[in-house]
C-alpha cells in the first residue's frame, strides 16, 4: 500500500524567514530586491499604521469611529504583502485589512466612513482596483478566483490578491476558491494571515493540519508558509507568487504566521479569556517594527528623526481625515434607497417618494 | 418566424446575447460540451468557444463568487444553477454578495449577473430539484426575480435580464421547457422586467398567477367559461418587483381576485399580492381575495406530486367560492 502519510507532506512546509527578531538577515538567498527608498517606505507604512491603529482604538472608545478590527502585530503580514502589488492589481480584503486598502489607494476619510457605517465609505475611486472589506468569512476567496479569471480573459498582466484569516481556512468558500483558481489556472494569490485565533478559537482546533499552507496541495496550487512578523519574508513570498501568477504559472496560497496584539474587534472582545499573557509576550518579542527598525538602522536607513516625522504625519493625516469624515452629510433613507439599483423598481420608487415626504418635514 | 419550445427560446436568447455583446459569458455545471442537463446551452460552446461558454467545478458557491468576480473586469455573467434546489449552496454568493454589490459600493457598481435555473414540479425529479424558492429571493433586496410562462416571454425576458446592470434571478419551469411551442422572433427583442401580461381578458374575476400555473389557470378559465364565469388571467412574469398597477386596474373591472401559485402558502408571492391588493384596491372588492397554493410542506416526493401540486380543479373551486361569496 502506498498511502501518503500527511506528515511527509507537512515536513516540506518550512517557515520562510529572511530577517530574524534581531533584525539580522538569516536567509541571504531569499532577500528581496528592494531599493533603499523602498525599504524606508515600507518601514514608514508600518510605523504609520501602528499609530493609526492606536488612534483608531482611541477614537472608537470615544464613540467617534464605529466598527474597527485592530491590526497591531500584523503590520508586516499586511503591508509588506500589499507592497508587492502593482497599482492595477486587484485587492480583496477582509474587514481587518483596511490598511492594505488605504495603501492601495482608498482615501483615509473613506476608511473612517466605512468604520462609521456610512455608504460614502464604500464608494471606491474608479482607479483603485479593490472591493470593500468582506464580512462573510472566506466569501472573498471565490470572488478572487472570478476576478483573476477576468484578468486572464482580458489578457492583463495583473493579479487578484485576497486576504483572510486562519479561521477562514475552515470555510467551504476557501476550498472552493483555491480549487477554482487552480482549475482555471488564474493569476490569484491567497493570503491566509494566521494570527492563531479565529476570535477565540485557536487554530489547533480549526484543523489537524500543522500548516495552513499545505492546504494548497489538495487544490494543486503552490503553497508557502512565511514568518508573518518578518516584512522581508512576506514581501519576498508575495512578490514571487505575483510573478508566478502573472507568468501563467498559477495561484499561490501564502500562510503568514502572525499575531494580533489587540482584541478581535472593538465590539467587546476580551482576549484574556482565551490567550495567556505569556503568549502575548512571546509574540511581542517577534514584533515586525522592532526587527525592521534594527535592520534599517544597521543600514543607516532609519533614524529617530524619521520615526518622529512619520508619527507626526500619521497623526496629522488622521486628524484631517476625521475632520473630513465629520463634514460628510448624514445619510438619509432616500440615499440608501437610491444606491440599491441602477433603475429603481416600482416598489422602491414608491418608497422613495414616501421617504422624501417624511424627510422634507 | 420560428416555432420554438421554451428551452429553444432560452437557448436562442443566450445565443443572441453572446453574439451581440462580447462581455456575456455563460458558465455552470455541465453547460459546456454537454450543453446542460436540459440542453439549454446546447451548441453554444461549439459556436462561441470555451472562453465564452465553460464548465465549472461542481461547487455552486464558487459559481456565484466567480460571477461576482468576473463583473469587476466588465463581464456580464450568465451563471447556471443546475437545479434551483441547489441554490442553497450559493445563497451567500447570490443574496449576500451579488445582490449587495451595488449597495456596498455606495451605488457605484452593480453586478450584471443573471442566475438561470430550472425549477418546478410535475416532472418527477428527486428531492431538491423542483422546489419553488422564488419567495426567498423576492424577499432579498437587490434582486429581480423573473419567471416566464411561455417561449416568447422567456426569450424577451432573458435578453432584458442579460442587459440589466443589476442582478436578475431567472427561473425556468421544467414542465414548460418542452410542453408547447410558440412563435419566437429572430434576433434581439426585449420583454420588460416588472411588467405583467393579461393573457386572457375577462370581466367577472381576476386570476393572478405566474410560471407553469399560467397554463393551469387558463385551463381553469376555459372550464369556468363553460359555467358562465368570465375570468381574466394575469401572468405576473416578474415576481419581484410585482406589477401592482396591472393587478389593481383589473380588479377595478372585475371586483374579485384569486391568486394562484405552485409554491407553498406561507409568506410567498401570493401573500404579497394579497397584501398589495389590500393596500390599493380593498374598496373595489366584492369578496375576499382567494388563494390557491400548495400546502406548507416541503416539495413532495415524486410519486406524490399529482396530489400535492395545485391543479385546475382547485382553481375552479376557489374562483367559484369567491364569485359566489
Amino acid at each position: 500500500m502506498s498511502t501518503i502519510n500527511y506528515s511527509d507532506v507537512e515536513k516540506q512546509f518550512e517557515t520562510l524567514q529572511v530577517l530574524n527578531t534581531d533584525g539580522e538577515i538569516v536567509n541571504k538567498d531569499a532577500v528581496p530586491d528592494l531599493s533603499d527608498e523602498q525599504l524606508t517606505e515600507l518601514m514608514r507604512r508600518m510605523v504609520y499604521t501602528r499609530i493609526w491603529d492606536q488612534r483608531a482604538i482611541s477614537l472608537n472608545r470615544q464613540g467617534r469611529l464605529g466598527f474597527y478590527a485592530p491590526v497591531a502585530g500584523q503590520e508586516a503580514s499586511m503591508l509588506a504583502s500589499q507592497f508587492a502589488l502593482e497599482k492595477e492589481d486587484w485587492l480583496l480584503p477582509s474587514y481587518r485589512d483596511i490598511p492594505q486598502l488605504v495603501f492601495h489607494g482608498l482615501p483615509l476619510t473613506k476608511a473612517f466612513l466605512y468604520s462609521r457605517g456610512h455608504f460614502v465609505g464604500g464608494q471606491i475611486p474608479d482607479d483603485v482596483h479593490a472591493l470593500m472589506p468582506q464580512i462573510i468569512i472566506a466569501a472573498q476567496c471565490t470572488q478572487a478566483a472570478g476576478v483573476a479569471l477576468g484578468l486572464k480573459k482580458r489578457g492583463k498582466k495583473n493579479i487578484a490578491l485576497t486576504y483572510f484569516g486562519d479561521g477562514a481556512t475552515s470555510q467551504g468558500d476557501f476550498y472552493e476558491g483555491i480549487n477554482y483558481a487552480g482549475a482555471y489556472n488564474v493569476p490569484a494569490v491567497f493570503i491566509s494571515q494566521n494570527n492563531h485565533f479565529a476570535i477565540s478559537v485557536p487554530v489547533e482546533k480549526q484543523t489537524k493540519a500543522k500548516t495552513l499552507a499545505q492546504k494548497a496541495i489538495a487544490a494543486g496550487i503552490n503553497g508557502i508558509q512565511v514568518d508573518g512578523m518578518d516584512p522581508l519574508a512576506v514581501y519576498a513570498a508575495t512578490k514571487t507568487a505575483r510573478e508566478n501568477a502573472v507568468a501563467g504559472e498559477g495561484p499561490t496560497l501564502i500562510e503568514t504566521l502572525t499575531y494580533r496584539y489587540g482584541p478581535h474587534t472593538m465590539a467587546g472582545d476580551d482576549p484574556t479569556r482565551y490567550r495567556t499573557e505569556e503568549l502575548d509576550n512571546e509574540w511581542e518579542l517577534k514584533d515586525p517594527l522592532i526587527r525592521f527598525r534594527k535592520y534599517l538602522e544597521g543600514k543607516n536607513l532609519w533614524s529617530k528623526d524619521e520615526e518622529e516625522k512619520t508619527v507626526e504625519q500619521a497623526k496629522e493625516d488622521i486628524k484631517a481625515a476625521i475632520k473630513e469624515a465629520d463634514q460628510t452629510p448624514k445619510q438619509k433613507v432616500t440615499d440608501l434607497i437610491n444606491i440599491m439599483n441602477e433603475q429603481l423598481p416600482n416598489n422602491l420608487r414608491e418608497q422613495l417618494e414616501e421617504y422624501r415626504e417624511k424627510e422634507s418635514k | 418566424m420560428a416555432q420554438m419550445t421554451m428551452a429553444q427560446a432560452i437557448t436562442d436568447a443566450l445565443r443572441t446575447q453572446l453574439k451581440n455583446d462580447d462581455n456575456v459569458v455563460i458558465f455552470g455545471e455541465d453547460v459546456g460540451q454537454n450543453g446542460g442537463v436540459y440542453r439549454v446551452t446546447e451548441g453554444l460552446q461549439a459556436e462561441f468557444g470555451e472562453e465564452r461558454v465553460f464548465d465549472t467545478p461542481l461547487a455552486e458557491s464558487g459559481i456565484g463568487g466567480l460571477a461576482l468576480g468576473l463583473t469587476l473586469n466588465g463581464f456580464r455573467p450568465v451563471m447556471e444553477i443546475q437545479f434551483f434546489g441547489f441554490v442553497f449552496e450559493a445563497m451567500d454568493a447570490v443574496v449576500s454578495q451579488i445582490a449587495r454589490l451595488r449597495y456596498r459600493s455606495g451605488g457605484k457598481h452593480g453586478a450584471p449577473v443573471v442566475v438561470r435555473s430550472p425549477f418546478g414540479g410535475g416532472v418527477k425529479t428527486p428531492e431538491l430539484h423542483a422546489d419553488s424558492l422564488e419567495g426567498l429571493f423576492a424577499q432579498s433586496p437587490g434582486l429581480k426575480v423573473v419567471i416566464p410562462s411561455n417561449p416568447y416571454d422567456a426569450k424577451g425576458l432573458l435578453i432584458s435580464a442579460i442587459k440589466d446592470n443589476d442582478p436578475v434571478i431567472f427561473l425556468e419551469h421544467m414542465k414548460l421547457y418542452f410542453s408547447f411551442r410558440d412563435e419566437v422572433p429572430e434576433g434581439e427583442y426585449t420583454v420588460e422586467i416588472g411588467k405583467a401580461n393579461i393573457v386572457r381578458e375577462g370581466t367577472d374575476v381576476t386570476i393572478i398567477t405566474y410560471g407553469a400555473m399560467v397554463q393551469t389557470s387558463l385551463k381553469a378559465a376555459d372550464k369556468l367559461a363553460e359555467e358562465g364565469i368570465n375570468a381574466e388571467v394575469i401572468d405576473l412574469r416578474t415576481v419581484s418587483p410585482i406589477d401592482v398597477d396591472t393587478i389593481v386596474e383589473s380588479i377595478k373591472k372585475t371586483n374579485r381576485a384569486v391568486v394562484v401559485q405552485e409554491a407553498q402558502k406561507q409568506a410567498g408571492i401570493a401573500a404579497t399580492v394579497v397584501a398589495e391588493i389590500n393596500d390599493r384596491a380593498i374598496l373595489d372588492l366584492e369578496a375576499p381575495v382567494g388563494r390557491v397554493t400548495a400546502p406548507d410542506t416541503v416539495f413532495p416526493y415524486a410519486a406524490a406530486e399529482e396530489v400535492w401540486l395545485p391543479n385546475d380543479k382547485d382553481i375552479v373551486e376557489k374562483v367559484k367560492e369567491i364569485v359566489n361569496f
